[in-house]
């Protein structure tokens, strides 16, 4: 039984220039022991999903499903208190900035025994002892020491390794982290992934890893989602989607990799993501789509089969081969250039 | 660096340093951070010399030098041929040689001003064109980094990330200059438009044979772009050569570890693993010796007493490690 489903998914904000929908009909669903990527490109909501399901956007958000259960739970009708208590403690997550994210005033030993105090029927002193067995778990030298150090003295890998032994202090059934390693260097990245690897193996909780760098994608997750301007686009099994991508827009992005470039000049995307008043009414990705036809621009493509790796495309990719595909005739010149 | 001497040569960098000195309170001995050492490299035109590393590696710093916004504290750096003094007040015809373009599009550009006037003011301020010249010139350049006419009067927030790194691209070439500074220029951007830019930067390159100096810690990217690399550590260069023989045969244990620690999406790639353990010392306490020894999974007796030279050859590659040296690695 999967440990989150969520189906038809929107987020709409209200802005000064009308309803923008960030989400558009996002459906998700995770097993318990899985690491499940979201991967896309700024604006795509792969954050917005999240914190919707955190439950942390502001009012001017308008969260819209048809189905969001957690953990046998359904998170629409719960109240806002009983929610309350299951995120950070059976939901947690991690976030970019590790030195934002930390309150300066307080010592990271203070911060950690907050989540215990607030979820654990815990005594004072197994309180402590836990801060300091956290701080090990995540790879902290002198963990008794580091439990009295400020944000400020200590650097952002671990910082970061402090925002994870906060997240997992309450043992979590998911955990959401949200770009971990973007503001780190590579070694220091490299060192984070395998601890979030290795966590999520010894405590076979469900792991969603929200980025946008496609090598780390492919050297962690098991399943993958890729999503285009709020839509998910496709998913599929990491293997597969790296061998096979069905869906134009994932097969673009892979090509645009300089690891994967064959010739001096990189394939690129023409154009740019559709912003909130440019959307057009057919495929969002058709304007900058290789293979867009008529039909592309007239109707709103419906999401494919497992096969097909759910890609919402008219004519999803087989090996690189449009399937169904009227032929290059009919292929309208991408109608943005670069 | 042992390259043949050749007129081409517009930028050369011997014993490179920058020096800060930081002050501790009123009693206490002031603190020297050495952000730059020994760095010695040369760049041709034409060609792109990446430098790779990590935070606090010193590969801002020398960008500082280069763009000569600060003064070397000791070595010899030439551009163009000439010897760049130990001060900033630089002769005006040098400065023009040298432009940068930055990380962040949406920081470098000032929003009170138009497209137009962006690009004309490194004009106004250098030359004697008249406003009708200097505008020709700006709407020529806007073709060239592919933005439309149309945009001359429009202002920066009106563009989307990859289109304001092309008007920073613009601004930068309006002065012809011989060296581009990148630093970190397509960190910020997104895959798709990553490449875009990165497409545009190798046609300007050709175009006007310019030299590029590529910051980056994003070793595909350099992979991708790089003539020669430099790979940097806690300010000293720790390996310098040719990038096909560097990605194909990396020598020194911290590039090893750097081309190991770099996700790909190649499964085939993933088989040598090099864990660093460890963080980055802080400049202002570097270990001693090689300052690499303390995270270094090949370390020995002589690695904490001697500081290791930019001097053993491996092939076209030089490289600062006294395991390869002693071919112990």
């Amino acid at each position: 039984m999967p440990i989150l489903e969520i189906s038809n998914l929107s987020v709409d904000f209200r802005t000064a220039g009308g309803q923008f929908r960030a989400v558009d009909r996002v459906s998700l669903s995770i097993d318990a022991g899985e690491i499940v990527s979201i991967v896309g490109e700024s604006g795509s909501g792969k954050s917005v999903s999240m914190l919707a399901l955190m439950g942390l956007l502001p009012w001017t958000a308008t969260v819209t499903a048809d189905k969001m259960m957690f953990d046998g739970k359904d998170l629409l009708k719960l109240p806002a208190r009983d929610r309350r208590r299951i995120v950070g403690k059976d939901m947690a997550m991690i976030f970019q900035e590790p030195m934002s994210s930390l309150n300066p005033c307080y010592t990271v030993g203070w911060q950690i025994e907050e989540m215990l105090k607030t979820h654990l029927d815990l005594p004072k002193v197994a309180r402590k002892d836990r801060v300091v067995e956290l701080l090990h778990l995540v790879g902290i030298p002198s963990p008794k020491e580091r439990v009295n150090a400020y944000p400020h003295q200590m650097s952002g890998g671990m910082n970061q390794r402090v925002m994870i032994a906060m997240a997992i202090a309450c043992n979590p059934k998911l955990l959401i982290a949200d770009e971990p390693t973007t503001a780190l260097d590579v070694t220091i990245q490299a060192q984070i992934l395998d601890l979030l690897a290795r966590l999520q193996r010894e405590t076979g909780m469900a792991l969603v890893l929200i980025t946008h760098d496609m090598g780390v994608v492919a050297e962690t997750a098991h399943r993958v989602s890729v999503q285009y301007a709020g839509q998910k686009v496709e998913e599929q099994p990491v293997a597969t989607l790296f061998s096979d991508p069905h869906h134009p827009y994932t097969a673009a992005l892979l090509s645009a990799l300089p690891e994967r470039a064959t010739s001096e000049h990189l394939p690129s995307i023409p154009g740019v993501v559709p912003g909130q008043y440019d959307r057009p009414a057919g495929c969002l990705f058709g304007p900058r789509c290789d293979f867009a036809t008529a039909r592309c621009v007239e109707k709103a493509p419906l999401a494919q089969g497992a096969l097909a790796g759910h890609a919402l495309c008219h004519y999803p990719l087989s090996q690189g081969k449009p399937v169904g595909h009227p032929g290059p005739a009919a292929i309208l010149e991408p109608r943005l250039s670069a | 660096m042992n390259a043949p001497v050749s007129p081409e040569i517009v930028l050369e960098g011997r014993n490179l340093a920058r020096h800060y000195v930081l002050k501790r309170g009123t009693f206490a001995e002031p603190a020297t951070v050495r952000a730059l050492a020994d760095a010695t490299f040369s760049l041709e035109a034409g060609k792109t010399l990446a430098v790779v590393g990590e935070s606090g590696c010193g590969k801002s710093t020398l960008a500082r030098l280069v763009t000569m916004i600060e003064a070397p504290t000791a070595g010899e750096l030439r551009i163009d041929g000439k010897l760049v003094p130990f001060t900033t007040h630089v002769d005006k015809e040098l400065r023009r040689k040298v432009q940068i373009i930055f990380q962040d599009p949406y920081g470098s550009l000032n929003p009170r001003q138009k497209v137009g006037t962006i690009l004309e003011e490194p004009l106004r301020l250098n030359t004697s064109d008249s406003a009708a010249q200097r505008q020709e010139k700006a709407r020529a350049m806007m073709t060239k980094v592919g933005l439309r006419p149309e945009h001359y009067d429009r202002y920066p927030h009106m563009f989307s990330g990859g289109q304001r790194q092309r008007i920073a691209i613009a601004r930068a070439l309006m002065l012809n200059p011989k060296i581009l500074v990148l630093d970190e220029p397509v960190s910020a951007l997104d895959v798709s438009i990553q490449a875009q830019v990165l497409n545009l930067l190798s046609d300007l390159q050709k175009e006007f044979g310019l030299a590029y100096l590529f910051i980056s810690h994003d070793l595909s990217v350099v992979r991708h772009i790089a003539d020669d690399v430099m790979v940097m550590y806690l300010g000293r260069p720790v390996e310098f050569g040719p990038a096909a023989d560097l990605f194909a045969n990396p020598r020194h244990p911290y590039t090893r570890a750097l081309l190991s620690a770099t996700p790909t999406t190649d499964p085939d790639k993933r088989s040598e693993r090099i864990r660093l353990t460890g963080e980055l010392p802080s400049p202002l306490r570097p270990p001693s010796g090689c300052a690499f020894h303390p995270r270094c999974p090949f370390v020995f007796n002589r690695c904490d007493v001697e500081m290791p030279q930019l001097k053993t050859r491996a092939g076209n590659v030089t490289l600062a490690c006294h395991g390869v040296e002693e071919e112990r690695i």
